[in-house]
């Protein structure tokens, strides 16, 4: 084309101006152990062309045969995100000429998807939800990798050309389709990012893909379209492919909106198109004008048979569902009790598996929270590194709570003992032995006075046990007096109390 | 009556990448007519309660279970590649891309 772009207009003003409405595709590459029609193993990393079969290099004759795990993987996140399951649904041919389609055609789902008509409530960082409706999710497979030698490194005659290793083609892709979502105003950048991530993490539980974003395992199309108010129908809408970083997503959909709102000021008409996004500025550039040429030709794939999963067989694996990550949240934060700021924080920082994790190893969420929150979020931040990828398990700052409350150490020297654990010393325990920070304290002789003093009143012991601590200072008065007044009494409490709960 | 148009048997053979010559666009035209009119004739016989069949046997679900064959080595994947390089088949220049 040989217009000029006009200007950029500002965020801030194209929102004001205009109403966003974004459509996100996101394709996952599922966690098979083989591909998607043929048993082909799929691993990431392989030497080129080492996973291939006749089926998935598109060999004449070749035929095709459905991998069952696939289908169930895809059932599964069709109903994590609320979808109706196809009582009945077919696969089809997807015709297109590129060379990391080996078969010429891409096998897909057309009319029929198998999972459709589903929801996803989406949670901003300050706790706003936004609910995006899924249109459908289907089955298909992925292409194949191109690497393009350039003409200048290149050892044809200088001629530019391609290499293709076709490992990847025939891996089992489900991509998930939302329909328009709008209302989201100038908060859509971070509806498109939040959707994306609650995406990647919902793949996770479900154990369905690995959802390594840098691997390429979970990779989006962001659509966007601007019209002049939330009522106006929908403008025309571009969609910026692969873009394939949550950072990215944000960018892409500001980037378009400042680009589209340019545009439209100048009283010219968005071009519907793919674009490409370029992590480097965030920008996105044209790539192919949708046309004639974009004519897939599908029809149904006469080598396969349709999908038909029983209603037994969908409700069988909707039983065996894992709890989904927003519905663990709000039972941890019920759990926990922390306020709603303190939770929105131990999310945002990644801090939630963490504590759970401390929890379970004995610690309170209270003392789990003061610790990964505190002390090991500025630590993190020094070494400009996540908490989890800190020297130190939810185990071990479980164990070093044990040690705060057990009266070993106090909260001072426990910071001494972190540092030995974060230097690779051991176990908090080992690290309290080895550099001598236990607090000394000797409860051998005060243990031997406190078991006397509840042998010989049976009777006490029992109506403590039994809920009323009231004649607790009996007992407590009782080794006072053996040991001449020379004990800690809030200590022996503790002791005395210890000893009758067993 | 005439229903595939010679536009239309041009246009899908251009999709297809299949280079015809005029005269073979008007022949096809012609065939592919006659076999479209054919078919059509089906829908004579058939009464409101047949639905739409893409897949004449009666079988669905037919599924494979997740586990790895051996891969072809990468000697015979290549063989009969135009051109190789790194163990990767060698393509001419992808136009239109980037």
């Amino acid at each position: 084309m040989t217009t000029t772009t006009p200007a950029l207009v500002a965020y801030g003003d194209a929102v004001r101006r205009y109403d966003p409405v974004i459509g996100i595709e996101v394709h996952v590459e599922l966690g098979t152990r083989t591909k998607m029609f043929c048993p082909a193993e799929q691993s990431f990393g392989a030497e080129p062309n080492t996973q291939t079969t006749p089926v998935s290099l598109g060999l004449p004759g070749a035929l095709p045969v459905v991998n069952g795990t696939a289908v169930e993987y895809a059932i599964r996140i069709g109903l994590a995100l609320n979808c109706q399951i196809a009582e009945s649904c077919r696969f089809a041919r997807k015709n297109y000429f590129y060379p990391d389609v080996p078969k010429n055609f891409q096998t897909s789902q057309y009319d029929e998807p198998i999972a459709f008509d589903g929801w996803l409530d989406v949670e901003l960082e300050d706790g706003t939800v936004h609910r995006v409706e899924i249109e459908r999710a289907h089955m298909e497979e992925d292409a194949g990798k191109n690497t393009h030698v350039g003409g200048s490194a290149g050892r044809i005659h200088g001629a530019e050309y391609s290499l293709v290793d076709y490992n990847r083609a025939g891996v089992p892709l489900v991509e998930i389709v939302t329909r328009p979502i709008t209302g989201a105003g100038e908060r859509a950048p971070e509806v498109a990012r939040a959707y994306v991530q609650a995406l990647r993490d919902i793949f996770r539980v479900l154990d369905v893909s690995e959802a390594r974003m840098e691997r390429g395992n979970v990779r989006a199309d962001v659509n966007l379209s601007l019209r002049a108010t939330p009522e106006a129908p929908l403008g025309t809408r571009t969609e910026t492919k692969n873009v394939n970083s949550f950072r990215s997503v944000e960018r892409a959909v500001r980037y378009e909106v400042s680009r589209q709102a340019a545009i439209l000021d100048a009283g010219r008409s968005v071009v519907q198109e793919t674009r490409h996004f370029h992590e480097e500025d965030g920008s996105t550039s044209p790539g192919r004008v949708k046309s004639d040429a974009e004519d897939y030709r599908y029809f149904p794939e006469p080598d396969l048979v349709p999908v038909a999963p029983s209603r037994a067989w969908v409700e069988e694996i909707r039983a065996t569902l894992p709890e989904l990550p927003q519905a663990r949240r709000r039972r941890l934060h019920d759990e926990w009790g922390f306020a709603d700021a303190e939770m929105r924080d131990v999310v945002n920082a990644g801090a939630l598996d963490l504590i759970e994790a401390t929890v379970a190893a004995g610690a309170t969420a209270a003392a789990a929270r003061k610790w990964w929150m505190g002390e090991l979020a500025r630590r993190a931040k020094q070494e400009e590194a996540e908490l989890a990828d800190l020297a130190i398990t939810p185990a071990q700052i479980g164990e070093l709570q044990q040690l705060v409350d057990a009266g070993r150490i106090n909260d001072k020297i426990a910071r001494q003992v972190l540092d030995g654990v974060l230097a690779g010393e051991g176990d908090p325990e080992q690290v309290v032995v080895s550099r001598g920070l236990e607090i000394v304290s000797d409860d051998g002789p005060l243990l031997v006075a406190i078991d006397e003093a509840l042998a010989a009143q049976p009777d006490v012991v029992e109506k403590v046990r039994g809920g009323n601590q009231g004649p607790v200072g009996a007992i407590i008065g009782a080794v006072m007096k053996a040991t001449r007044g020379q004990a800690d009494a809030k200590r022996v409490r503790e002791l005395v109390l210890e000893r009758i709960a067993g | 009556m005439s229903t595939i148009s010679r536009d239309e048997v041009a246009r899908v053979a251009a999709l297809a990448r299949i280079d015809l010559r005029p005269e073979e666009v008007d022949r096809l035209a012609g065939e592919l007519d006659v076999i479209v009119e054919s078919i059509a004739r089906v829908s004579e016989v058939a009464t409101p309660d047949v639905p739409a069949t893409s897949h004449p046997l009666p079988m669905t679900n037919v599924f494979r279970e997740d586990v790895p064959v051996p891969a072809l080595p990468v000697a015979d994947v290549l063989a009969s590649a135009p051109d190789a390089q790194d163990g990767r088949f060698a393509v001419p220049q992808i136009l239109g891309e980037e």
